[in-house]
C-alpha cells in the first residue's frame, strides 16, 4: 500500500478520470440513499396520472402505468450497480483463478483451460448472454451469472499473460525455493504483483455489464419486471416514441452516464496503475 | 504462408470443437429440461412431454446425443425448427441477407467516418477537432446501440418525418427505400466500431509520423499531403484489420439488438424470437454459427494483417 497515494494522485490528476470517479460515486450515493431521494413508490401505479410529460410533480414524467419515472430510475441505480458489481465479482474470481492456475501450472490445464476460453470468447457477448439467460431462465441472478461468464475468458486471458510474465521472476523463485506451496504461491507472490491490470479490466468490465443488463432488458430478457431497471423502462419507452419521447430519453441517459462513468474510471486507472499500457506518443525507433 | 495457413487453421481445430461442445451444454447439460421449458408452465399432458423427449431424442445418453448432433451440424443440418416445423438450415439462410447488409452497411460507413476524422485528429493533435473527436470516441463507446436506435427514430421518423422507423425491403426489389430503410439502423451499428477504430487511427498514425521513413520522406521535399496519404497512412492503416476482426463480435451483438428495434428480419430477431419461443434447437444452430462466423472473422483479419505488413514473417526462421 506504499504506492497508493502516488498511483491516486496520477489518477486524480487526469481531468476525465475525475468525471467518471464523480459519476461513479453520484450512482452509488444514488444507489443507497434512494429511498430518501424518491417522492414515490418505484412500483407505485396512478392511472389517473399515465403518461404525463415532465412536470414540477414529476420531475421526468410517468409511464404507461402512471409510475414515476424519476423514482424509477434512481431506484434502477441500484439494479445496474448491483449487476455491475456481482457480475463483474463472478469473472474477476473466476477468471483470475482460471488464469493464475492455468499460468502457475503449464502444461495439459493451461491448454485445456485458456482453449475453453478462446472458445468461450469466439461467441458474441450479447449472443452468448442471451443464451445463457434464456436457459436460465429470467431474474437478476441468472444476468449476473450470464453476464460474468460472458467477461470471465478476458479476466482468465490477462491473468494468464500476467502469470506467465512474473513467474520466472527472482522474488517469485525465491518463495519456492523457501517452500511456498503453490497455493501461497499463486495467492500470495503472484496474484498482489499482477493486480492492476485485472483492477483496470474490473471497471471496464462493470461498464460492459451495465451496458449488458440493460441489453437484455430491453430484449424483455433480462430483469423480471416490475423491477425497475434501465433497460426494460427503454423498451417501455420504445412503444411509446410518439406520445412520451422523455420514457426512453431519460432512462437511456442514465445508462449512457453509467457506462461512460465506468469506462472513463477504467481509463484513469490503467493510467494511474499500469503505465506500460499507455499510447506510446512521439515514440522514435 | 501456406505452411502459417495450415498451422493456424490447425490450431482453430480444438477450439472449434470446444465451442461445439459449450453450445451443445448450453442446451442439454445446464439446469433445466428443454422438453419441459419448450412444453412451458402449463402443460399437463405428460404424453406431450415424452413424445418431445423422444423427438428431440433426450431419452438417449448424452454423448450419443451430442455426436448425432455434431455430426448433422457438420453436414449442414440442424434438424427442425420447433416453431415453424421448417428445416433450421432453410430459416436460417433466409435471414442470412438482410444481417449481412447491415453489417457490410455498418462497417462500411464506420470505417467512412474514422478514417479521415482519425487522419485529422493525429495531424492537429490538441485542436479543437480532436478534442471534439475525443469526446465523440467516449461517448461513442459508452452509447448503447438501443438508446441510440431509438434517438435516431425519434428524431428522423418521428419528429423531421424524413426516413422510414422501422421495416425492411429487400434490395432487388427496390434499392432505393431498402437503403433508406437501412440507414439508420446501419448508423446506429456503426458508432461503437467509429469511436474505436477513430482512436487507432489516430494513435497509429502520430506513432508513424515519427519514424525514420516519413523523416526521409520530408527531407526528399516532398508535399506534405504526399508525406501523410502516400507514405505515412498506408503503414498506419495495417491495424485496422485486425481492429475489424476482433470487433466482429460487438459487430453482431449490435445487430441482434438493432434488428430488433428497426423490425430488420435477420439472423439476430431470428435468435431473439427462437429464445422467446423456446426453440432451442434453432438457437443452438444459431449461436454455433455466430461463434464460428467470429473464429473465421478472426482468422482472415489475421491474414490480411501478414498480406498487407510484409514484416510479418509467418512463422519463418530469422534469415530463412
Amino acid at each position: 500500500m506504499r504506492r497508493l497515494p502516488g498511483w491516486l494522485s496520477l489518477l486524480l490528476r487526469t481531468r476525465l478520470a475525475w468525471v467518471g470517479l464523480l459519476i461513479v460515486l453520484v450512482m452509488v450515493f444514488l444507489a443507497f440513499s434512494a429511498d430518501v431521494l424518491t417522492p414515490f413508490d418505484p412500483n407505485e401505479q396512478r392511472y389517473a396520472f399515465v403518461l404525463q410529460p415532465p412536470s414540477p410533480d414529476f420531475p421526468l414524467g410517468t409511464d404507461d402505468i402512471g409510475r414515476d419515472v424519476y423514482s424509477r430510475i434512481v431506484y434502477g441505480t441500484r439494479v445496474s450497480l448491483e449487476v455491475g458489481l456481482l457480475a463483474v465479482g463472478i469473472s474477476t474470481a473466476t477468471g483470475t483463478l482460471i488464469g493464475l492456475s492455468a499460468g502457475y501450472y503449464g502444461g495439459w490445464l493451461e491448454d485445456v483451460l485458456m482453449r475453453t476460453m478462446d472458445a468461450l470468447r469466439a461467441f458474441p457477448g450479447l449472443v452468448l448472454a442471451l443464451s445463457i439467460n434464456a436457459v436460465l431462465g429470467p431474474g437478476i441472478g441468472n444476468v449476473m451469472i450470464a453476464i460474468g461468464v460472458v467477461s470471465t475468458p478476458t479476466f482468465a486471458r490477462l491473468a494468464h499473460g500476467q502469470t506467465l510474465s512474473v513467474r520466472e521472476r527472482e522474488y517469485v523463485k525465491a518463495a519456492r525455493v523457501a517452500g511456498a506451496g503453490p497455493w501461497r504461491m499463486m495467492l500470495r507472490h503472484i496474484l498482489p504483483n499482477i493486480a492492476a491490470p485485472i483492477i483496470v479490466q474490473a471497471s471496464l468490465a462493470a461498464a460492459f455489464a451495465i451496458l449488458a443488463e440493460a441489453g437484455l432488458s430491453f430484449l424483455g430478457l433480462g430483469v423480471r419486471p416490475p423491477t425497475p431497471s434501465w433497460g426494460s423502462m427503454l423498451r417501455t419507452g420504445q412503444q411509446y416514441l410518439n406520445v412520451a419521447p422523455w420514457l426512453s430519453l431519460f432512462p437511456g441517459i442514465a445508462i449512457f452516464l453509467a457506462v461512460l462513468g465506468f469506462n472513463l474510471l477504467g481509463d484513469g486507472l490503467r493510467e494511474a496503475l499500469d503505465p506500460r499500457l499507455q499510447p506510446r506518443r512521439g515514440r522514435m525507433p | 504462408m501456406g505452411r502459417y495457413l495450415l498451422r493456424r487453421l490447425a490450431s482453430m481445430v480444438p477450439v472449434v470443437i470446444i465451442v461445439s461442445f459449450l453450445v451443445f451444454a448450453l442446451i442439454n447439460v445446464l439446469p433445466g429440461d428443454p422438453a419441459l421449458m419448450m412444453l412451458g408452465e402449463n402443460n399437463n399432458d405428460p404424453g406431450a412431454y415424452q413424445r418431445l423427449r423422444t423427438e428431440l431424442g433426450l431419452d438417449r445418453p448424452l454423448a450419443f446425443q451430442y455426436v448425432d448432433w455434431a455430426t448433422h451440424a457438420l453436414t449442414g443440418d440442424f434438424g427442425t425448427s420447433l416453431r415453424d416445423r421448417m428445416p433450421i438450415r432453410q430459416a436460417i439462410g433466409a435471414r442470412v441477407l438482410p444481417t449481412l447488409e447491415l453489417a457490410v452497411l455498418g462497417l462500411a460507413l464506420s470505417l467512412l467516418i474514422s478514417i479521415p476524422v482519425g487522419i485529422i485528429s493525429a495531424l492537429k493533435p490538441g485542436s479543437w477537432i480532436d478534442s471534439l473527436a475525443t469526446v465523440l470516441a467516449l461517448s461513442g463507446v459508452a452509447i448503447p446501440h438501443f438508446f441510440l436506435g431509438i434517438l435516431l427514430i425519434e428524431l428522423f421518423a418521428v419528429n423531421w418525418h424524413v426516413l422510414p422507423p422501422s421495416g425492411y425491403i429487400a434490395p432487388w426489389t427496390d434499392l432505393g427505400e431498402n437503403l433508406r430503410l437501412m440507414l439508420l439502423p446501419a448508423l446506429a451499428l456503426s458508432t461503437g466500431l467509429t469511436a474505436v477504430q477513430m482512436r487507432h487511427v489516430r494513435s497509429s498514425l502520430l506513432d508513424v509520423l515519427h519514424q525514420e521513413y516519413v523523416l526521409t520522406a520530408r527531407a526528399k521535399g516532398l508535399h506534405e499531403q504526399t508525406v501523410v496519404l502516400g507514405h505515412a497512412l498506408r503503414n498506419a492503416l495495417i491495424p485496422l484489420a485486425t481492429i475489424v476482426g476482433l470487433e466482429t463480435g460487438s459487430l453482431i451483438s449490435g445487430t441482434v439488438i438493432l434488428e430488433t428495434i428497426f423490425s430488420v428480419p435477420g439472423m439476430g430477431r431470428l435468435l431473439v424470437d427462437s429464445i422467446t419461443f423456446r426453440d432451442y434447437p434453432t438457437v443452438q444452430a444459431m449461436v454455433l454459427l455466430l461463434a464460428l462466423t467470429v473464429l473465421v472473422a478472426n482468422l482472415l483479419a489475421d491474414l490480411t494483417y501478414g498480406l498487407l505488413d510484409p514484416r510479418v514473417a509467418y512463422g519463418a526462421r530469422a534469415g530463412a
